[in-house]
């Protein structure tokens, strides 16, 4: 009723989207652009026919690489399975049952017929599988299933899908960071449109494009970032309007303490403060078009290790532009010092609603350093990998007080396969998924000096530890 | 104060969250002229609350403290009266990123219960979202609604008392997503199909059994909905403590004797009587919950 045929526009695929590209449980978050050639599964694609048709859309792969859409449920009905066996007794692993060879079935392939088919040729060629149970023809189909089938779909990026993305393809990435987890920090966080959120992250911009989604674009979200410049090819793949990178703000972390302390000088009217950052910003201009290029590739961690080398190479080769650049870079320096100059001006006010970190960096110096900026009563999460950095956060927590309702967590995720007659939980499931310290800010209490919480309940959690165990 | 908006100052008919420690939270409607009690004494309304600073920490009668906080979803999942079993956090985390929730998204909900998950939703799909909620109890569909107006969410939510296996959501075509927590959800799937958007949308129901996850999925497959996936998430508490492990006692070494160069090193750990190792770690608590429900998930394609 709400939607009818004309809404569909906002639906369908367009040149430029940032897209993702789905077969089983693989994704991969692709951009749309005219005639480039995209590697998944093994296999070459364009991905030019897709633009204009509804997203969610599954598409066959067919000679060249292009895209057909599939036809409807062709895939689904399977071949008869009215011959079955009831057991395995007379089953033999003779290694012969399958009387095609690798080469035939090579030939099957470059002749252009359909996964389907192939499978069919399987089938008929299999002396055992007339044998087999209903089940194990059904799981036998499922696994060619996996291994022909030639189909694409092409998917609108959401959270869901560039976190499991994410999480399957490059882990070490986004820290390791599992879906499930990601999901509690959101919560934890209380992230919500309208508030002013803190980020500290080292995913790949995963968790920054995970928060500004669940902002809608509403209120702000300051980035704090460590090196160079922030990296965020995983908030690219989100494809958000235009709008939505109004609200989001960078600071670099090594001014932090600047900030804190009231001596950063973001009007910079001294001249060497000025040379200073004009050398950062000839550094950041060598890295940036490297980030676009690189979107998703390994490299990224790499980009704030980068710095003036490049740049001393290339001085020669550009001695004649060098005064049109020397215009354009003092542009951009000045658009670099406004940015910074706003971000400070967001954080000076202390009153920041919510702390999100999730680096590769020990968290306890940027936690401590970044609680400062957020109003009391607002909540903070903190992910690790690891747990024992976050035992070290909680202990100096509990030590200076300013904080309640700590709690070190993880979660345990499993999934089912559900089925007639054979559910049960899945074989492989994930090892760990990370740890999460989540909690409170409170007013800090003027009239005792820190370390004075000693008569809430940690001590006398103490006390009965050593009672039991000492 | 709103559930969906922070601000900075307790005011007179706000809903505020009194931390007592880290396991008892209540939840106290601030009034002009009235008292809370709690177990370290009398709070004061219009002294210890309005015009304070959420976060503060307010000394009651008896000398006791604690601290009021500004009230978010997760914080009334702790502390609400219930009514019904709740979904916990944990839960409604994973419900929140799976049916790709977000500002402006429109949800439909059966049952509301206690309304922790539809606190958790408002919080989500505000400004510009809705949700429109069943529940097929009178008096609880009454209760909620009258809550959501305490924690001026209101606008944000429809409350419909019916049945939802009978009379659906009362909407159709227009949901991002489904939310399905009742006895028999799969007599509710045809309804949820009807309610989401023609161009398809995400589906979640929470089953505690397995037989009710069976019937589901098979209802769920029947009706056209695709990548059915079924999965639980426990949460795990770790308790931060201190712990010594004491170091027994192998008696005088002859061997570090007979080296001169380690015999100013070795007394020195070896030498008292009860020595010990102190080391930071975590236990795991004695009891936790290990089975919530299953929650299983599946997107409506495009009809």
């Amino acid at each position: 009723m709400a939607d009818k045929g004309d809404d569909d526009d906002q639906y369908r695929i367009k040149e430029g989207d940032c897209v993702v590209l789905k077969r089983g449980d693989i994704y991969k978050a692709v951009q749309i652009q005219p005639k480039k050639k995209i590697i998944f599964e093994k296999q070459w694609i364009f991905l030019d026919n897709a633009v204009g048709h509804l997203y969610s859309t599954t598409f066959e792969i067919v000679a060249g690489g292009t895209l057909k859409p599939q036809e409807v449920k062709d895939t689904e009905s399977p071949p008869d399975l009215k011959v079955a066996g009831t057991d395995n007794r007379n089953i033999v692993d003779d290694g012969k049952s399958q009387k095609l060879t690798r080469d035939d079935i090579e030939t099957l392939k470059e002749q252009g017929l359909k996964g389907q088919e192939i499978i069919q040729q399987l089938i008929e060629n299999s002396s055992t599988f007339n044998n087999k149970t209903g089940y194990a023809q059904d799981k036998y189909i499922k696994k060619k299933k996996k291994k022909y089938e030639n189909t694409v779909a092409i998917l609108k990026p959401t959270c869901r899908i560039l976190a499991m993305m994410y999480h399957g393809r490059e882990p070490g990435k986004i820290c390791h960071l599992r879906y499930d987890t990601l999901a509690q920090m959101l919560t934890l966080a209380n992230i919500h449109a309208g508030s002013k959120v803190l980020v500290f992250e080292t995913c790949a911009g995963l968790v920054l494009g995970a928060i500004m989604e669940r902002m809608g674009g509403y209120g702000s979200v300051i980035q704090m970032y460590p090196g160079g410049g922030p990296v965020r090819a995983g908030v690219e793949s989100f494809g958000f309007p235009a709008h939505f990178h109004d609200m989001l703000h960078d600071f670099p972390i090594c001014h932090v303490n600047a900030l804190l302390a009231g001596t950063l000088d973001t009007t910079a009217k001294d001249p060497t403060a000025d040379e200073k950052q004009f050398e950062m910003a000839a550094d950041e201009e060598q890295n940036q078009p490297e980030t676009d290029q690189q979107e998703g590739s390994p490299e990224e961690q790499s980009m704030d290790t980068k710095t003036g080398d490049d740049a001393g190479q290339d001085q020669g080769e550009m001695e004649k532009e060098k005064r049109k650049e020397t215009q354009e870079k003092k542009l951009k320096l000045e658009e670099k010092r406004r940015r910074l100059a706003a971000a400070a001006a967001l954080l000076e006010s202390r009153n920041a609603d919510g702390l999100v970190i999730a680096s590769r960096f020990h968290p306890c110096p940027v936690l401590l350093g970044l609680l400062k900026f957020l109003s009391p009563s607002r909540p903070f999460v903190v992910y690790s990998q690891c747990k024992e950095p976050l035992i070290e956060c909680y202990t100096k927590l509990k030590e200076q007080g300013g904080t309640v309702n700590l709690r070190l967590t993880d979660t345990w995720l499993r999934h089912y396969q559900v089925l007639p007659n054979r559910t049960h939980p899945l074989l492989l499931m994930s090892g760990g998924g990370g740890y999460v310290l989540s909690g409170t800010t409170v007013a800090i209490d003027r009239f005792k000096p820190a370390g004075s919480p000693q008569a809430e309940e940690p001590a006398a959690k103490r006390q009965k530890l050593k009672d039991t165990e000492g | 104060m709103s559930f969906v908006e922070y601000s900075d100052l307790i005011q007179d008919g706000d809903v505020a969250i009194v931390y007592l420690n880290h396991i008892s939270a209540m939840p106290v409607k601030v009034k002009h002229g009235a008292q809370t009690q709690t177990r370290y004494g009398v709070i004061r309304h219009s002294t210890d609350l309005i015009g304070q600073r959420y976060g503060s920490k307010v000394t009651c009668s008896k000398g006791g403290w604690v601290y009021v906080l500004h009230p978010t979803p997760e914080l009334w999942t702790v502390s609400l009266p219930h009514r019904t079993q709740i979904l916990y956090t944990t839960d409604i985390a994973t419900i929140t990123m799976m049916l790709e929730l977000k500002p402006g998204s429109v949800v439909c909900e059966s049952g509301t219960g206690s309304g922790s998950l539809s606190h958790a939703i408002l919080r989500t799909i505000a400004p510009t979202g809705h949700l429109h909620t069943v529940e097929f109890h009178q008096q609880r569909a009454e209760k909620v609604a009258e809550e959501f107006k305490e924690h001026r969410v209101d606008h944000l939510v429809t409350v419909r008392n019916q049945d939802v296996c009978k009379d659906g959501f009362g909407v159709v075509g227009v949901a991002d997503a489904v939310f399905l927590d009742i006895p028999s959800p799969w007599e509710a799937v045809g309804h949820a199909k009807a309610a989401l958007k023609k161009h398809g949308g995400r589906v979640c129901s929470f089953s505690p059994c397995i037989e009710q996850v069976q019937r589901t999925c098979e209802v769920l497959a029947d009706q056209g909905f695709q990548e059915i996936s079924t999965l639980e998430v426990l949460l795990r508490v770790h308790d931060v403590r201190t712990i010594s492990l004491p170091l027994p006692d192998f008696g005088p070494d002859p061997a570090a004797r007979a080296e001169p160069g380690i015999v100013d090193k070795a007394p020195l750990p070896a030498a008292p009587n009860h020595s010990s190792v102190t080391m930071k770690t975590t236990t795991p608590p004695r009891e936790m919950p290990g089975h919530t429900g299953y929650l299983t998930f599946a997107t409506k394609p495009r009809t």
